[in-house]
């Protein structure tokens, strides 16, 4: 036989007792879990050129991350733009993310938010004007306000957390929706602190190596 | 014929020289002032120290070729752009400057689409420039016009679309100094006709990164403190070098700490030749390919110390059953790359040779693994890379790829196409220096092989020996550079592992599709010797064992390009073999085995 080589067959082999997730974390099989998938907003601050949205959501697709949603404005210095990305991943997964996003060249820094930053969304919502009582009703009850009004038709403005604008889709749908056109959420950090700074601290480990990151899920706030 | 370059001063020059009250006649000649667009472009890359270039001409590039032909950087004009990007590739990895390729708008740039996936996979410096139509033009469908940038994005490191005859020459240096800053990798820059044409007297500045762009060099202290400490209290540590350290210029930093410390040594695939093969504490490289003891070693160790890897899949098998007992502690200069696949426990970002010196001036006492290495000598002889030679059956392609080895200098350089003859290529040359192993790893391009001898020839010392390990596939494919090598007359000697077979596939037919040889015989090949004696190159054929050692000696003898026509044999296979996704430790050394 010349096909091969010699050596002790594979059932022959001593084998580890250790195993790892599809993560690549070592693990207890016993005990073994998928790691919980969490939302999360994820703010970068961008140079203002040509080519960085289809950098970054290029970026998003080609490595299959979860992305909810994903704007893109100017902010208060006129050679820099906010991107704001919703995701859906585990923990490495929204590690992962955040680094890749760092990586490209355009990007000045990202940062995960807090839990209890603000997060808006606007909606433009238009339905049948039928029952103009019971819209202006449901629009008072959602802070909303009226953009546009025909005999046929009423489009309303609504701003808030994705929550808020997904229950007065809800509560609107009694009407017979007619289209629907939604921003995606956009951020900014609570007080001092600042969103994504020009000079952002780099990830801090713990002497373990682990990075220390925040693990509480965003509870939507309005 | 465009204009002669001017050897003399113009009328106008020579009045503007006789005002001038220069007091030092007999200086340096400085260059002449930039006037264009394409001038500064050359500019910039004479700036770097740019020495060669590879391309091919083409309408929305060729004012940049027209400033060019004045310049000193010396132009290989290729049979094809894919060549181009891989022998810039090559050259990349040779000289570790980025090599330095050039194309025109449409077929031009997607020509070297390969070359930059390529490059951008094993992280090669590698700089494109590629003509466009004029920016006027540009989006609506004009004559060879392709939306280079949008083609190019998922597989550049950054590319950039130059709107400015005035900062042009800046986009080719940032170009350049991203290429081979922090992680290596491929840029390009798009350079439209129009902006090339156009006056400008700007003269590029200095080449450099963006701001945005930053690079951490050293690694946490207090990460490399707890890192250290592990290794001390290691039962079974093992190096994992990757490619990383080829580019970060850390080999010897990574030899001095594995041999102080006496700590077994893995590699990657593109860490090859990064630690002496023949050192008692090498395990070669580990992977689907890998040795036996060296798919052992990772499998058991306790400690993985991986500097400059990605822990690609072909290296990991299954996640699941990569070094399961092992604690990793992972240096990489890309932050992106720590627990992208492998969790590490100690991440350590940083520049390789850096960090390397941050731990070995950390560890103060060597791990107590005299049972673990003791071990690792036991699996290097349980599991021998050897082979039989039956005089009866075909020569066997390891016996080619020894001999040719034997015949030649520690640092001659071996480039490969892809496949079976590459594996073998890995496995029975036995690599002792860094830069002297290129190939195709991450994207597994077959025909990258000849193209890059061609870059790693112009970029390697006259004394370094280039040889290209071939398939009779894998040439096919860019073979048609012959033409080039014939014509710049450079020194390559070409193998030719002809098993005339698409091998590596049948291979995995035998194994995993019942034997079914869909689309991958040829039954018929062309004469490969032959075929180099038409390009004017020398041809060489073997097919018996007693041809071998003086057929490789004469073609090694002959200045200029060579081809060796071997034939093999046909049945051969590759082992051992982890396949897609399977345990490392669970390795095939034979196909029942898998
Ligand atoms: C451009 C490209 N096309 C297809 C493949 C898939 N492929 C991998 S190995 C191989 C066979 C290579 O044949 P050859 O060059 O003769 O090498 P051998 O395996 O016979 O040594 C093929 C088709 C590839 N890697 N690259
Ligand atoms: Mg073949």
């Amino acid at each position: 036989m010349t096909q091969g080589l010699e050596g002790p067959r594979p059932e022959e082999r001593p084998r580890p007792e250790g195993r790892r997730n599809a993560q690549g974390i070592r693990i207890d099989p016993e005990v073994e879990a998928e790691p919980a998938v969490r939302r999360t907003v994820i703010s970068a601050l961008v140079t203002h050129e040509p080519g960085v949205l289809s950098d970054v959501s290029g970026l998003f697709s080609r490595r299959q991350f979860n992305i909810e949603s994903l704007t893109v404005g100017p902010t208060e210095d006129e050679e820099r733009a906010r991107i704001t990305l919703v995701i859906e991943e585990h923990e490495p997964g929204i590690e992962q993310a955040k680094k890749q996003l760092r990586k490209l060249v355009p990007v000045i820094s990202v940062r995960e938010l807090e839990p209890d930053a603000m997060r808006r969304e606007l909606m433009l919502i238009k339905v049948s004007a039928t029952r103009p009582d019971r819209v202006a009703a449901v629009t008072e009850m959602y802070d909303g306000k009226t953009v546009d009004a025909t005999p046929e038709t009423a489009t309303i403005q609504v701003t808030g957390s994705r929550q808020k604008v997904e229950a007065a889709v809800e509560a609107f749908s009694q009407f017979g929706i007619r289209e629907i056109s939604r921003t995606g959420t956009t951020a900014l950090a609570r007080g001092d602190d600042r969103t994504a700074a020009r000079e952002e601290s780099p990830v801090e480990y713990e002497a373990d190596g682990t990075p220390t990151t925040p693990q509480t899920t965003h509870s939507d706030d309005d | 014929m465009s204009e002669p370059a001017p050897s003399v001063a113009t009328p106008e020059q020579e009045r503007a020289q006789e005002r001038s009250d220069d007091p030092e006649p007999d200086a340096e000649p400085t260059a002449e002032p930039v006037t264009t667009g394409a001038q500064s472009v050359i500019r910039a890359l004479e700036n770097v120290g740019v020495e060669y270039a590879f391309g091919v001409q083409g309408g929305a590039i060729m004012p940049v070729y027209d400033a060019l032909y004045d310049s000193d950087i010396r132009h290989v004009t290729m049979a094809h752009e894919q060549g181009a990007s891989h022998a810039a590739d090559a050259y990349g990895i040779v000289s570790g400057e980025p090599g330095i390729c050039l194309a025109t708008s449409g077929p031009g740039a997607t020509n070297l689409v390969t070359g930059l996936a390529d490059a951008d996979m094993d992280s090669d410096p590698v700089v494109a420039l590629t003509g466009q139509v004029p920016t006027e033009m540009v989006g609506n469908d004009a004559f060879q016009e392709t939306d280079t940038t949008g083609v190019t994005t998922p597989i550049t490191k950054a590319n950039t679309f130059s709107s400015d005859p005035d900062t042009v020459g800046d986009d080719v240096g940032e170009a350049f100094a991203l290429a081979n800053t922090g992680r290596p990798g491929p840029t390009l820059v798009d350079l439209p006709k129009d902006v090339t044409l156009d006056d400008t007297e700007h003269e590029p500045g200095e080449a450099r990164v963006p701001d945005t762009y930053d690079v951490q060099e050293r690694a946490d202290p207090e990460v490399v403190r707890a890192a250290a400490r592990r290794i001390e209290s290691a039962d079974r540590p093992l190096f994992l070098l990757g490619g990383g350290v080829i580019k970060g210029d850390a080999s010897a930093e990574c030899r001095e700490f594995a041999t102080d410390h006496e700590i077994p040594v893995a590699t990657t695939m593109p860490a090859i030749g990064a630690f002496p093969e023949d050192h008692e504490l090498s395990m070669e490289m580990a992977g689907m390919h890998g040795t036996g003891y060296a798919n052992m070693a990772i499998t058991h160790c306790d400690t993985l110390i991986a500097v400059g890897t990605r822990f690609d899949d072909r290296l990991t098998g299954g996640i699941e059953t990569f070094a399961p007992d092992a604690e990793v502690i992972h240096v990489d200069i890309d932050p992106a790359e720590i627990s992208k696949n492998i969790h590490a426990e100690y991440p350590l970002v940083g520049d390789a040779a850096t960090v390397v010196d941050q731990l070995s001036a950390e560890v103060e006492e060597s791990p107590r693994a005299k049972k673990w290495r003791a071990q690792c000598q036991q699996w290097k002889s349980e599991y021998p890379m050897a082979y039989d030679t039956p005089e009866d059956e075909p020569v066997k392609p390891q016996f080619v790829v020894e001999a040719v080895d034997e015949a030649t200098s520690d640092r001659a350089i071996v480039t490969t196409g892809v496949g079976q003859h590459q594996m073998w290529a890995c496995q029975y040359w036995t690599y002792t220096e860094p830069r002297t192993w290129v190939s195709s790893h991450g994207l597994g391009t077959m025909g990258y092989g000849f193209p890059a001898a061609i870059g790693a020839r112009l970029a390697a010392e006259d004394d370094q020996e280039v040889i290209c390990v071939e398939g009779d596939g894998s040439f096919l494919m860019t073979m048609q550079e012959l033409a080039v090598a014939v014509r710049e007359n450079l020194d390559i000697t070409v193998v030719v592992l002809n098993n005339e077979y698409i091998g590596m596939v049948r291979q995995w037919q035998d194994a995993f599709f019942e034997g079914r040889h869909s689309a991958s015989e040829y039954g018929w090949c062309p004469e490969f010797d032959k075929l180099a004696e038409a390009f004017g190159a020398r041809g060489f054929r073997i097919d018996d064992y007693d041809e071998v050692a003086d057929t490789v000696e004469a073609a090694l003898d002959y200045d200029g390009p060579s081809v060796i026509d071997a034939h093999v044999d046909p049945q051969a296979n590759v082992y051992p073999m982890v396949p897609s996704g399977g345990d490392n430790g669970q390795f095939a050394l034979t196909e029942d085995q898998l």
